[in-house]
C-alpha cells in the first residue's frame, strides 16, 4: 500500500506561529491514495491549526503543502475545496430551511435559463450520492427536520459531490449512533477503494484501530513520527502522544484527606449525565478525565448553578443546598473557572482589573461608588502571585495572550476566597510556560486547604495535578483512581467505552 | 425529527389560523356590535381589503428576502416617498411636454430607477464597508427623508393625470388594479424564493454567512441584489399608490418600515436570517389589515389597532420562543 | 492602506474620530460663520437638543447593555400627553408623579419582556412602539392636548424658565447626563451593565444577574423619556398626540454618533452627549451658512456611516469589507 504509489497529499515542516505560541514546529507527513491515516495528538497538540492550514484559513509560516507531488498554495477554505481538500467538520455549516440536496450541491445548485434551479438533474444527481450513504431521508428532505446525525451525513454527502483528492474528518463519530457509525465507516471503505486520501482525526482508540492504516502524532506542535496500526498498540502511540516525561511528572504524594468539602449523590441532568456520586475533601484535587462530551463540563455547570438537576443532591460541608443559579453558587463558596474563557470567562470589551472584580463589584464599594483603591489593591495583589504579565490594569483583556488571559480569570475566582473551587480544562490553547505554572497553581491551592475539581482532556495534565482521577464516558463514572493506581491504559479504556467501562454506548 | 417537522408547519401555518380566527371573530363579533347593517365578509369588503394592502404588502414582500438574508432595510418608507416624488414631478418637467400621455411610463421607470438606485446604495454600502444593515439603513432613512423635504421643503408635490387615476383606480375581473400589483409581486417574489439560485442561495446566506462564502456563494454581490430589489419593490409600492393619489407629502411613508417589518415577523420569519417564506408574509400582511377593518367593523377606535397589533407582534415572539425552548436540562445563561 | 488603519494616525482618527469630526464641523461653521460661536447661539442649540439628548441618556444605557430601544418615541408622545392632560385635572403637582408612574410601568413592561423573558429587544420595542402609539390615540380620542389656562400655571417653568440666566431645559440635561454619567462610570450597577453588554454569558457565568440588569436599563430609559415629556409638555403647554414620533431613530443616531456599539458593551454618557451635540450644531451650522433646514438629514447620515465604519476598520485593521 505505501510506498509504491506517489502520496496523494504531502506536507513538508510546516511552521505556524502565533503571537507568543509556536504552533506548529517543522509538521510532516503524506497521505496515501485509498489510505486512511489517523492524526492523533491531545488536544492543543497542533491538530487543529494544521487542519487550518491545510484548509486555507491560516497561511503556514515555512513549510509546503504538495498535492499529487506538486507544491500548492491554498488561499481561501473555497480554493482548498476547489483543489480537492474537503473537511467533514464536526460543527455543521448547513441551511436549515433548505433542502437536503440544496445542502449537498449549495454554491453550485445546476441551473436552468433565467437562474432556474434545475430540480430534476439537483434531485438525481443527489440521489445518486445518498445511494452511496444508504442513508434513509431523500433529497427533498428539509435539512432542519433531520437529526443531527443525519445532518452529519449531509455534510459527508458534500464532500462527495466533488472528485476529491482528501477527505479529512475530524471526530466524526462524536454524534452518530452505532448503526450510523457502521454506515460511516463503509463510506470510508469506499472512498478508499475509489483512491483517495483520508485524514481521520479522532481520539477514539477503538475507531482508530478498526479503521486506519497509519498514524501520525502530533505532540506540542511538533511531529512525534507515524506508526503503521497493524504493527503498533495503544501504549506506543499513548506514549507517542504523552511523551516519556510522563512517569516524572506523577503527581503521588500521600493522601491526607481533610473533611469533605462537597458530596455529590446521584446527580443527573437529562441526558447529559446520570448517576453522579462523588466527594472531594479540602485540601484535595480531584481530577475529571474523559472525551469531549462525557459531561464533565455540564456537571460543573450544574454545581454552579447554570443547570437545573433532574435527580440527585449536592451537600457543602455536610449540609444539602440548592443551587438556583451562579450567585447563590458564589455564595455558597463555589467558584468555576470556566472552560471557554473568552466566551465564558473574560468581557474582553473590558480591562483586566473590572474583568477580575466583576463578581463581588457589589461588595467593593466606598459610599454608592465602586471602590478604585480597593479594587487596585486585588488586582495587584492577584498579578503578583499569579505572575500576570501586563502593562497594566488599564489593559484590555482582549490584549493579552492566552495564558495571562487565563490566569486573569483564575485571579478573579482565587479572591473570591471559594470553598470549592472547580478548573475546567485550565491549560487550553495556552503555552507550555504558562501551563506548568498553572498546574504548580492549583497544586498549591489544595495545599492551602481548597477543594480542587480540575477537569481536562489532557492526560498529563490531570495526572500531573491529580491526587484522584474520576474517569467519564458517556455522561457516566467509569471508574475512579487513586493517583497511586492509575495507569494510562486503564484510563484510556475507562474513557473510551472498551470493555469493562459501562457507558450508555457500551450497554 | 417529526417534532421539527410539526414545528415548522406551526411556524408558517400559524399565521393563517390566525386569518381565519380574525374572519370569524369580526364576522361575529360584528352581529352584536356593528353600527352599520354591512356584513363583515362581504365580497366589496373583502376586495378593498386586498386593495389597502396593497402600499405596505409590496413592500414588506421585498423586506422578506431583506430579513431571510439576516439584514433589515428601515429605509424603505423614505424610498417610498422620493420614488413618489419622482414619479408625480416628472410628470410635468418640460423636458417630457411633448410625450402626451407617453410621459407615464417615463415617470413610471424614472420612479423605478430612483427606487433602485437608492436600494443599490444602500447595498453597495453594506457590502463595501461591513457596517451592519441595521445602521446604514437607519442612516439612509434619515438621509433619503433630508432628500424628500429638500425636494420641494413641506410642501406637497401634486399632480393630477387623469389617465393614470383612471388606470390606477380601473378593476379587471373584479380585482382592483393596486390588487393586481400586490398579487403579481407575491407570485413572483414566491417564484423567486422557491424556484431560482438567487433565491435559494438567499437562505443559505442568512443561515450561515461563512459556510456560504466557502461553498463558492458571492455574498456581497447578492446582498447588493436584494438591496436593489427592496428599492425597486418600494418604489413599485409608490407607483402604484400615488398613480392614483395624486399627491405626496414630504412624511407620507413614514413608520412604513415599521409596518412591513411586523407583517414579515408575523409571517414567522426570523430576524436572525436563514428562514421565512414569502406565503406566510403576504399572510402576515393580509392579518394586519383584517385587523385594521375588522377593528373599525365592530366600532372599536381606529387607534386601538396600533395597540393590537403592537400586543400581537409580541405576543407573536413569546410563543415562537416558547416553541423553541429545550427543556430544563437547558443551560441558564 | 491596512496597515494606516490599524495604527498611529489611523487608529487615533478612528477611535478619536467622532471628537475630530466635530472640532473640524465647530471650525469650518466658525469660519464660514462667525455668528456660529456666539454664546446666545450655542445656548440655543443646546436648548433645542435637550428633549432629544434627556432620551438619548437613558438609550446608552439601553444599547450598552446589548439591546436596543425603538418605543422612545411613542413613549414620549404617552407622556407628553398624559402630563398635559392631568394638568388640568388633578393639578401639575400630581399631574407629574403620575405621570412618571405611568412611564415607567411602560418601561417596567419592556424591561420584564426583555430581561427576564429573554425576547429580541428589536422587536418587543417595535411592537411596544406601534402599543404605545395606539395607547397615546385612544387616551386621547386622537385629538390635540392643550393646557386650559396657559398664563396662569407654574409648569412652564420646566420648558420655558431660566435660572441665573440658564435655561431650564439646559440645566435638566446637563444635570442628568451627570448623574447618570456617574452612574454609568462610578457604580457597581453602571460596570454590569458594560460586563452584560460586553459579553453576556460572561456577566452570567461571574454571578451576575443579567435579568434584573437589562431590566433596570429599560426603567432607566423610561424615566428618561418621561422627563423629556415633561420638558416637552411643559416647554409648548400643548401637543400633537404624535410629538415623538421618528424620534426613537434620531436618538439611536445620536448615541451611535457617539460611539457606542449597537453590539453592546462600549459607549459612554459624554460621548452620547457629544452625539446629541454634533447633531444640534450640525443642524444650526448648516442653516447658519445658508442651507436648508432638511440638509442636516443627508449629512447625518453620511456621518453616521463614516463614524460607524471607521470604527470598524480601526477594529478589523482594513478599511473594505473582506466579504467577496
Amino acid at each position: 500500500m505505501s510506498g509504491q504509489q506517489a502520496p496523494v497529499l504531502r506536507l513538508e515542516g510546516i511552521v505556524k506561529t502565533f503571537p507568543g505560541v509556536r504552533a506548529l514546529d517543522g509538521v510532516s507527513f503524506s497521505v496515501q491514495p485509498g489510505e486512511v491515516h489517523a492524526l492523533m495528538g491531545e488536544n492543543g497538540a497542533g491538530k487543529s491549526t494544521l487542519m487550518k492550514v491545510l484548509g486555507g484559513i491560516h497561511q503556514p509560516d515555512e513549510g509546503r503543502i504538495l498535492i499529487d507531488e506538486k507544491p500548492v498554495v491554498m488561499a481561501s477554505p473555497l480554493d482548498a475545496k476547489a483543489k480537492g481538500i474537503v473537511f467533514i467538520h464536526q460543527e455543521l455549516s448547513l441551511a436549515r430551511e433548505l433542502s437536503v440536496a440544496e445542502n449537498v450541491f449549495l454554491g453550485e445548485l445546476p441551473r436552468k435559463a433565467f437562474g432556474l434551479v434545475d430540480w430534476k438533474k439537483l434531485n438525481d444527481d443527489c440521489a445518486a450520492i445518498l445511494e452511496k450513504l444508504r442513508v434513509r431521508f431523500t433529497p427533498q428532505t428539509r435539512v432542519g427536520d433531520l437529526s443531527i446525525a443525519n445532518q452529519q451525513m449531509v455534510e459527508i454527502a458534500r464532500a462527495l459531490v466533488h472528485e476529491a483528492k482528501a477527505v479529512i474528518f475530524d471526530e466524526p463519530t462524536a454524534s452518530l449512533t452505532d448503526a450510523e457509525k457502521v454506515v460511516l465507516f463503509d463510506v470510508i471503505a469506499d472512498l478508499k477503494t475509489h483512491g483517495v486520501g483520508i485524514i481521520y482525526i479522532s481520539h477514539r482508540m477503538e475507531e482508530i484501530f478498526r479503521i486506519t492504516d497509519r498514524i501520525s502524532v502530533l505532540r506540542d506542535g511538533t511531529y512525534r513520527g507515524t506508526l503503521v496500526t497493524a504493527e503498533t498498540t495503544e501504549e506506543e502511540i499513548t506514549q507517542q502522544m504523552i511523551g516519556r516525561k510522563l512517569d516524572l511528572t506523577r503527581n503521588i504524594r500521600p493522601v491526607e484527606t481533610g473533611d469533605v468539602a462537597l458530596e455529590v449523590r446521584g446527580l443527573a441532568c437529562g441526558d447529559l449525565f446520570q448517576d453522579i456520586s462523588f466527594k472531594v475533601h479540602k485540601g484535595e484535587v480531584v481530577g475529571f478525565y474523559g472525551l469531549v462530551g462525557a459531561g464533565r463540563t455540564e456537571i460543573a455547570e450544574t454545581l454552579f448553578g447554570l443547570r437545573t438537576p433532574t435527580a440527585g443532591s449536592i451537600h457543602l460541608d455536610g449540609n444539602e443546598v440548592t443551587i438556583e443559579s451562579p450567585v447563590d453558587a458564589i455564595r455558597l463558596g463555589i467558584s468555576l473557572v470556566p472552560e471557554n474563557r473568552k466566551e465564558q470567562g473574560l468581557v474582553l470589551s473590558m480591562n483586566c482589573r473590572d474583568n477580575m472584580t466583576l463578581p463581588q463589584v457589589d461588595d467593593l464599594t466606598a459610599g454608592p461608588f465602586v471602590s478604585d483603591g480597593a479594587e487596585v489593591a486585588i488586582f495587584d495583589q492577584y498579578r503578583d502571585r499569579l505572575d500576570i504579565k501586563t502593562p497594566g490594569w488599564r489593559q484590555l483583556a482582549g490584549n493579552l495572550s492566552g495564558g495571562n488571559q487565563q490566569k486573569i480569570v483564575i485571579g478573579k475566582w482565587l479572591s473570591m476566597k471559594p470553598e470549592v473551587l472547580i478548573v475546567d480544562e485550565p491549560t487550553r490553547g495556552i503555552d507550555v510556560g504558562s501551563k506548568s505554572e498553572i498546574h504548580n497553581l492549583i497544586r498549591d491551592l489544595a495545599a492551602h486547604g481548597y477543594a480542587v475539581i480540575v477537569i481536562s482532556s489532557e492526560m498529563p495534565e490531570v495526572l500531573h495535578v491529580s491526587d484522584r482521577v474520576i474517569a467519564m464516558y458517556s455522561g457516566r463514572i467509569t471508574k475512579e483512581f487513586t493517583a497511586a493506581e492509575i495507569t494510562e491504559d486503564k484510563l484510556i479504556q475507562a474513557i473510551s467505552g472498551l470493555n469493562g467501562s459501562s457507558g450508555k454506548d457500551a450497554a | 425529527m417529526d417534532n421539527a417537522k410539526l414545528k415548522n408547519r406551526l411556524k408558517y401555518g400559524a399565521i393563517w389560523g390566525f386569518i381565519a380566527f380574525e374572519l370569524i371573530f369580526f364576522t361575529v363579533a360584528g352581529e352584536y356590535l356593528s353600527l352599520s347593517d354591512k356584513v363583515f365578509l362581504d365580497l366589496d369588503n373583502m376586495m378593498l381589503l386586498f386593495k389597502q394592502s396593497a402600499p405596505i404588502g409590496i413592500i414588506a414582500l421585498g423586506m422578506t428576502i431583506i430579513m431571510i438574508n439576516g439584514n433589515i432595510d428601515l429605509s424603505v418608507g423614505a424610498t417610498f416617498a422620493l420614488s413618489a416624488i419622482v414619479l408625480l414631478d416628472s410628470m410635468t418637467w418640460p423636458v417630457f411636454a411633448g410625450l402626451g400621455d407617453w410621459v407615464i411610463p417615463v415617470s413610471w421607470l424614472l420612479a423605478l430607477l430612483t427606487g433602485v438606485v437608492l436600494g443599490a446604495v444602500n447595498g453597495l454600502i453594506v457590502w463595501k464597508t461591513g457596517v451592519d444593515a441595521f445602521i446604514v439603513t437607519l442612516g439612509s432613512m434619515l438621509g433619503y427623508r433630508g432628500l424628500v423635504f429638500m425636494y420641494h421643503g413641506e410642501q406637497p408635490t401634486s399632480h393630477l393625470n387623469w389617465t393614470l387615476v383612471d388606470f390606477a383606480e380601473a378593476s379587471f375581473l373584479g380585482i382592483h388594479t393596486p390588487t393586481w400589483f400586490l398579487l403579481a409581486v407575491a407570485v413572483a417574489m414566491w417564484f423567486l424564493m422557491t424556484r431560482t439560485v438567487h433565491g435559494r442561495n438567499a437562505y443559505a446566506v442568512g443561515d450561515n454567512r461563512e459556510a456560504a462564502v466557502n461553498a463558492g456563494i458571492r455574498v456581497g454581490p447578492h446582498i447588493l441584489v436584494n438591496f436593489m430589489l427592496i428599492g425597486f419593490l418600494a418604489a413599485l409600492s409608490a407607483v402604484v399608490f400615488y398613480s392614483e393619489s395624486g399627491s405626496v407629502n414630504p412624511n407620507d411613508g413614514e413608520l412604513y418600515e415599521l409596518w412591513a417589518i411586523t407583517a414579515v415577523v408575523l409571517g414567522g420569519t426570523k430576524l436572525t436570517g436563514g428562514s421565512g417564506s414569502i406565503v406566510s408574509t403576504f399572510g402576515g400582511v393580509i392579518a394586519i389589515q383584517l385587523l385594521r377593518k375588522g377593528l373599525g367593523h365592530i366600532g372599536a377606535d381606529t387607534e386601538t389597532v396600533n395597540l393590537v397589533i403592537g400586543v400581537i407582534l409580541i405576543a407573536v415572539l413569546f410563543l415562537d420562543r416558547q416553541l423553541n425552548i429545550k427543556g430544563r436540562e437547558e443551560l441558564k445563561t | 492602506m491596512a496597515r494606516f488603519w490599524s495604527s498611529g494616525l489611523g487608529g487615533l482618527l478612528a477611535r478619536q474620530g467622532i471628537l475630530v469630526a466635530f472640532a473640524l464641523f465647530m471650525i469650518g461653521f466658525t469660519l464660514a460663520n462667525h455668528r456660529f460661536l456666539d454664546p446666545d447661539n450655542i445656548m440655543g442649540v443646546v436648548r433645542s437638543s435637550a428633549i432629544l439628548g434627556v432620551m438619548a441618556l437613558g438609550v446608552t444605557f439601553v444599547v450598552i447593555s446589548g439591546n436596543l430601544d425603538l418605543s422612545v418615541g411613542s413613549m414620549m408622545s404617552f407622556s407628553t400627553i398624559v402630563v398635559l392632560d392631568l394638568h388640568d385635572r388633578i393639578g401639575p403637582a400630581l399631574a407629574i408623579p403620575a405621570m412618571f408612574a405611568m412611564t415607567l410601568v411602560l418601561g417596567a413592561i419592556i424591561g420584564f419582556l426583555v430581561g427576564y423573558l429573554k425576547l429580541n429587544s428589536l422587536i418587543v420595542t417595535l411592537g411596544m412602539l406601534s402599543a404605545i402609539h395606539g395607547l397615546t390615540l385612544t387616551y386621547s380620542g386622537g385629538k390635540n392636548m392643550d393646557i386650559a389656562d396657559k398664563e396662569g400655571t407654574w409648569f412652564s417653568v420646566f420648558g420655558q424658565g431660566e435660572i441665573l440666566g440658564f435655561p431650564v431645559p439646559i440645566l435638566i440635561f446637563l444635570a442628568l447626563a451627570a448623574f447618570l454619567g456617574i452612574v454609568l462610570a462610578r457604580t457597581p450597577f453602571g460596570r454590569k451593565v458594560y460586563a452584560v453588554g460586553g459579553n453576556g454569558v460572561a456577566a452570567t457565568f461571574s454571578g451576575i444577574r443579567r435579568a434584573r440588569v437589562v431590566f433596570a436599563t429599560y426603567l432607566i430609559s423610561s424615566a428618561c423619556v418621561a422627563t423629556a415629556g415633561l420638558l416637552q409638555a411643559s416647554r409648548s403647554l400643548g401637543s400633537q398626540n404624535t410629538v415623538g414620533q421618528g424620534m426613537e431613530l434620531e436618538v439611536l443616531a445620536a448615541v451611535i454618533l457617539g460611539g457606542a456599539s449597537l453590539l453592546g458593551g462600549s459607549g459612554t454618557i459624554f460621548k452620547t452627549v457629544i452625539g446629541v451635540l454634533i447633531l444640534g450644531f450640525i443642524q444650526n451650522g448648516l442653516l447658519l451658512v445658508g442651507l436648508q433646514f432638511y440638509a442636516q438629514y443627508v449629512v447625518t447620515w453620511i456621518i453616521i456611516i463614516l463614524a460607524v465604519w471607521l470604527d470598524i476598520a480601526a477594529k478589523r485593521g482594513r478599511l473594505w469589507s473582506p466579504i467577496a
